[in-house]
């Protein structure tokens, strides 16, 4: 991993297009700008992460016995 | 095609039903090869693995029970896709079922976009703090007044 220290209002550039920059450090808290362009996806950790265990728990989850019914609804819609 | 299945064991399949996800799933990241069943049990669909028999998704369309879901796809996400026609995508929700099958849920924040006409998967992740990975699917179906 490569490691760069940087001071308040400091920036990185990334494969030229991504900019970072840190606005502000308090406490244990630092925030961070992120200019990138609208192909480049920016996310918390955290929701790869929620998704992830989601997709874990999904996984464990879907047994083989039968699923639950929802019978009385109505039919899927048709698609075009 | 002949495929071993985690619902029904080994069943044949079209060549149709076959997804090819590039990027695999989340947390599933090695698994690219899938295929899109129907249920035994409708409207709820699964999306086997073709590389391990054992894994298994239940899936949903999300506006099932949620009409008012949008998906949000980024440019990145249509890139990964193909670049499909709207009308070439279906949208669905990886369902976890506990033990209690009324508590069971969807999730809405990373949902399984398909281009049907090119057979390519992508699980998305959506921005709008609306949609969460636990969405509890009867709850919200009775809220919403689906029927």
């Amino acid at each position: 991993m490569l490691v760069l220290a940087r001071k308040l209002n400091e920036k990185i550039i990334i494969s030229d297009s991504v900019e970072i920059s840190v606005l502000e450090i308090k406490g244990d808290q630092v925030k961070l700008g992120i200019k990138a362009p609208p192909n480049v996806k920016v996310y918390r950790h955290e929701v790869y992460q929620a998704i992830q265990e989601e997709n874990r728990a999904a996984a464990q989850s879907a047994a083989a016995v039968a699923l639950p019914s929802l019978t009385g609804l109505k039919p899927l819609p048709k698609r075009p | 095609m002949k495929i071993n299945t985690k619902p029904y064991g080994e069943i044949e399949i079209d060549a149709r039903q076959v997804i090819r996800f590039p990027q695999g799933l989340l947390g599933f990241e090695e698994r690219h090869d899938w295929a899109l069943l129907d249920s035994t049990q409708a409207p709820f669909l699964w999306l086997q693995s073709l590389d391990e028999a054992a894994l298994a998704f239940v899936l949903l369309q999300p506006d099932y029970f949620r009409p008012d879901y949008v998906l949000d796809l980024s440019e990145l996400d249509r890139e990964s896709l193909g670049k499909p026609e709207d009308a070439d995508l279906l949208v669905f929700a990886i369902c976890t079922i506990p033990a209690d099958q009324s508590r069971m849920t969807a999730n809405l924040q990373g949902p399984v976009v398909v281009n049907r006409k090119d057979g390519i998967g992508r699980q998305t992740i959506q921005s709008s703090p609306q949609w969460k990975v636990r969405h509890h699917i009867l709850e919200e179906m009775a809220a919403s007044g689906v029927r």
